[in-house]
């Protein structure tokens, strides 16, 4: 019998990276799981104005290592300190873990502590991974203009002196010099030339010497400026996008939107804000709930709150064109307007509700609607997504959610869209 | 923290451990130690201690999670991990201090007279190959993953599906697998009663095969608890890579068993000699002392867990107790067991594992001193069903056993491969009284599914129903089968 002793090799700590590969197979497989439960996750709680440091729980599918396992309230057997006593307690049932205690982590059907809990920021992340910006960002950005800040931007031949380029103007003189072969013996212009020459600074003398431009030593004078070899930079002002936005949702509360229609919404609200939120600095956030009355609430009311009585959508955009003209200003802000709802309006309030729409297109980057209909409401004939079809704005879209699983390819459809709104249908066609 | 000990220092006290392995007449392998750190021990843990194995997704999650637990603070790292291999291989976590390292390869040598020499392992496992084996495994998998017309994703997908079942094979390696022509033989046997043990004196011919009202077309002829190489050898749809792919998993999942198997022995076994190795080889005052307290944190009492090193420890005392008249456990460490008593102890480290070990040896005595507990979940709680006492002491036994080893996963075979004679698979759970879990069942019913590709069948109890689940090519259906 013998031993050998291989001592710490540093390179040997290559070795450890072959789990890399599969590391990342994993957490790949994991990010792809979320985003198949991605609608299961934002149901839970109230999270669309939360931080992004809260840590919700992952339901994760699909990367579990099934087996042939026994079921999990089998009992088992364990040790005691000493005097265990039946019917002494000493655990937990039907939490998965299957033992009592806190012995070391089997491989049972239990948790796995990072499987279960992600950050809101990793969440989103997951969520808006593979999807490109749209178009409607580029398109529809609000430039505004802010004055403090200029860029050069290309040069001209006029300017104000603090504008000139040294570089160019000396470029332009030896361009000048080439192009003559001679040294002038008599200029016109020389005088001006001259006080240009005075206004350059040593080093722009010096430059000139390292071009190789030796005209003193051969004329016995200079090779002078003129004002033709002046340049300026041309100056900018600088176009800077306004990073403000806002999210303004609303949404039909009447009596009926029901639970599964307000959860429905809620997912759609809240990828919509996190998706903006991705864009801007500072994204706000407003709840307009309406039924035949709209009034502005806070997020619980928002998605808690159910009101019996008719519908007027026409109310919901009122009230929020008017907080626009209050306090969202169109020239200094990014809206996003989005409105849910079964489509089950009074008739007589269509054409109020269409007229209210185009103005909404027209102050905001993006006005959405999306209807709400849940399988059993299928055969309604009530349905506004006809209403719609009048409204031409190429900001606006439509969608129809009807499960929950929808919510999420809606949201993707909506952007995708949005950035190539020509051949969306072509290509179904194609694919039919 | 500089490293409290040099490769010198290693060497000086492994010459000194040996010595006393010797003495102890200890059958050991050779030994190589390698000095590793942090993330490599992870990463040999992932990978079981393979210095090369075939990538896999549930690696990474295997690193992810034992790298996560350890940045909590919930699990600590090993002291060391061993392998079962000639020469044997193990890691020693450079940031230890030198009475871990002491401690650690005393540990070791019990592990690799173990593995040696247990029946289990010596039948069982081909140590002096494995480590090459594993390399040619991955290098096959590599090779089937870059080869363009087969790629990750498929590869995958039968590793999934072969991972779901590789525990599923015959668990006692002292019971051959049966070739197909001792299988029909031994169907013929039983088609014609008894046979006899006459048969040359008496001259008679053997019936002829067509004669007897033997079913030798059924496929299996005996029922096949080897789901993994059943379907290798059977499976209609199997390109040979995917063959290849489920051999490997099989072959490696049957190097790990006797480990599952002999868990109690086993750590019992190297806790028991590095105690007294230790306590023998004059270690420093103060190294002693440090001993005294990682040797009593490895083998204390989990509350409401079984920790294999204190049980198994316990019992191997206890055997010894028994051989050299009593002493007490708990008034003061023993000195190394006298020559009888070790070759006493090296007949039952050869030819015992977990379940006969534990049945053989686990008296009403030492339970109560280690109060062993059945429990039941009663409600939202679980409570404790069972001590052991006069009355209850060998049910809690059973149930201990029942938990030990391969005893804690499902048993199941296969009954029938051309099931309905549609070459459809049927699979029995050998219900002991404990249920499976559905979910679980249906989806590890997928992934036979994906190997065999045609419908697969699982015959098992629900609640006392005999219930059928099926995957077929239209999804998941249970049925209940009501008594004929």
């Amino acid at each position: 019998m013998a031993t050998i002793f291989r001592d710490y090799a540093q390179s040997e700590g290559l070795r450890s990276d072959r789990s890399a590969g599969d590391r990342q197979r994993h957490r790949d497989k994991v990010r792809r799981a979320i985003r198949d439960n991605i609608a299961d996750l934002v149901a839970e709680e109230a999270i669309i104005g939360q931080s992004r440091e809260k840590t919700i729980k992952v339901p994760i599918r699909g990367i579990k290592e099934y087996r042939f396992i026994f079921g999990d309230n089998q009992g088992g057997v364990g040790q005691g300190d000493g005097d265990t006593a039946e019917g002494q307690v000493v655990g937990k049932a039907g939490d998965g873990q299957g033992k009592p205690g806190q012995g070391p982590a089997g491989d049972q059907a239990g948790r796995d502590v990072y499987e279960t809990e992600i950050t809101l920021d990793e969440l989103i992340q997951i969520m808006f991974e593979d999807l490109e910006l749209p178009d409607m960002e580029r398109r529809k950005l609000r430039e505004v203009i802010s004055e403090r800040t200029h860029r050069r931007k290309g040069y001209r031949k006029s300017g104000i002196r603090v504008h000139m380029s040294k570089r160019r103007t000396a470029i332009a003189r030896v361009r000048r010099r080439m192009a003559t072969g001679t040294p002038p013996v008599s200029d016109p212009d020389l005088d001006a030339a001259e006080d240009a020459e005075d206004e350059l600074p040593e080093d722009e003398m010096a430059e000139d010497e390292m071009t190789g431009n030796d005209g003193a030593a051969v004329a016995g004078t200079r090779f002078r400026f003129r004002k033709d070899d002046l340049r300026y930079h041309r100056i900018r002002p600088q176009v800077e996008p306004e990073s403000n936005a806002v999210v303004i949702c609303i949404m039909d509360t009447s009596g009926s939107m029901d639970t599964m229609k307000k959860y429905l919404a809620r997912s759609f609200f809240f990828m919509l804000y996190q998706f903006v939120r991705t864009k801007y600095d500072t994204v706000e956030i407003v709840f307009v709930a309406h039924d035949a009355v709209a009034r502005e609430v806070n997020e619980h009311d928002f998605f808690h709150r159910g009101e019996s009585g008719g519908t007027l959508i026409s109310s919901g955009y009122e009230k929020a064109l008017e907080i626009i003209r209050e306090r969202y200003h169109p020239s200094l802000w990014n809206i996003y307007s989005f409105h849910c709802s079964d489509g089950d309006n009074f008739p007589s309030d269509n054409d109020r509700t269409v007229a209210a729409a185009n103005e909404l297109c027209e102050v905001s980057n993006l006005f959405g609607y999306g209807e709400i209909k849940p399988n059993a409401w299928r055969f309604r004939d009530a349905t506004m997504l006809d209403v719609f079809r009048r409204v031409t704005a190429p900001n606006f879209h439509m969608l129809s959610i009807e499960r929950k699983e929808d919510v999420w390819p809606a949201f993707r459809a909506f952007l995708t869209k949005e950035k190539r709104p020509e051949e969306a249908p072509a290509e179904a066609a194609a694919g039919a | 923290m500089g490293m409290s000990w040099t490769m010198r220092d290693l060497e000086e006290w492994d010459a000194r451990i040996r010595d006393k392995v010797a003495e102890y007449e200890l059958d050991c392998y050779d030994q190589e130690f390698e000095i590793c750190d942090r993330d490599q021990m992870i990463g040999f843990m992932a990978y079981h201690g393979m210095p090369s194995h075939y990538p896999h997704w549930s690696f990474g999650k295997s690193y992810e999670r034992q790298r996560t637990l350890n940045d909590l603070g919930v699990a600590g790292l090993p002291y060391e991990m061993v392998i079962n291999s000639s020469p044997s291989i193990a890691y020693l976590m450079r940031d230890n201090s030198l009475c871990l390292q002491i401690l650690t390869m005393a540990h070791v040598y019990g592990h690799n007279d173990f593995f040696k020499n247990n029946f289990y392992f010596a039948r069982g496992t081909r140590a002096e190959l494995i480590l090459g084996q594993v390399k040619m495994h991955a290098d096959r998998v590599r090779s089937y993953v870059e080869d363009p017309s087969i790629g990750l994703e498929a590869v995958e997908k039968v590793l999934d599906a072969a991972h779901a079942l590789s525990f599923n094979i015959g668990r006692n390696p002292a019971v051959p697998r049966l070739s197909p022509a001792e299988q029909r033989a031994r169907a013929l046997d039983r088609a014609t009663g008894t046979p006899d043990p006459y048969a040359a004196i008496h001259a008679r011919k053997r019936p002829d095969e067509a004669a007897t009202n033997a079913d030798l077309e059924r496929l299996p002829l005996d029922p096949d608890p080897d789901l993994l190489l059943f379907i290798r050898d059977h499976g209609a749809y199997l390109a040979d890579w995917q063959r290849d792919l489920i051999g490997i998993v099989d072959e490696e999942a049957r190097y790990f068993l006797p480990q599952m198997e002999t868990k109690i022995m086993n750590e019992g076994w190297a806790s028991f000699w590095h105690r007294a190795i230790m306590n023998t080889l004059g270690l420093p005052p103060d190294i002693h002392m440090e001993f005294l307290v990682r040797h009593n944190q490895v083998v204390r009492r989990i509350p409401g867990d079984v920790n294999p090193y204190c049980l198994g420890l316990a019992i191997w005392d206890r055997l010894v107790a028994e051989e050299e008249g009593a002493w007490d456990p708990r008034r003061g460490l023993p000195a190394a067991p006298a020559a009888a008593t070790r070759q006493k102890l090296f007949q039952i480290r050869e030819s015992e594992r977990d379940a006969s070990f534990l049945r053989r040896f686990l008296d009403e005595e030492l339970m109560r001193d280690q109060d062993l507990f059945a429990y039941e979940p009663r409600g939202n709680d679980l409570v404790v069903a069972k001590v052991s006492n006069e009355s209850g002491w060998r049910e809690v036994r059973d149930r201990l056993i029942r938990q030990t080893g391969t005893n804690a996963m499902p048993m199941i075979r296969v009954l029938d491969g051309d099931y309905g004679r549609s070459r459809g698979l049927l699979l029995e759970h050998v219900h002991d009284g404990r249920d499976l879990q559905l979910g679980y069942a249906e989806k590890t019913l997928d992934h036979v599914y994906t190997l065999w590709g045609r419908e697969v069948h699982l015959k098992t109890t629900v609640n006392r129903e005999t219930v059928i689940l099926s995957r077929g090519t239209d999804g998941f259906r249970t049925r209940v089968v009501r008594d004929e």
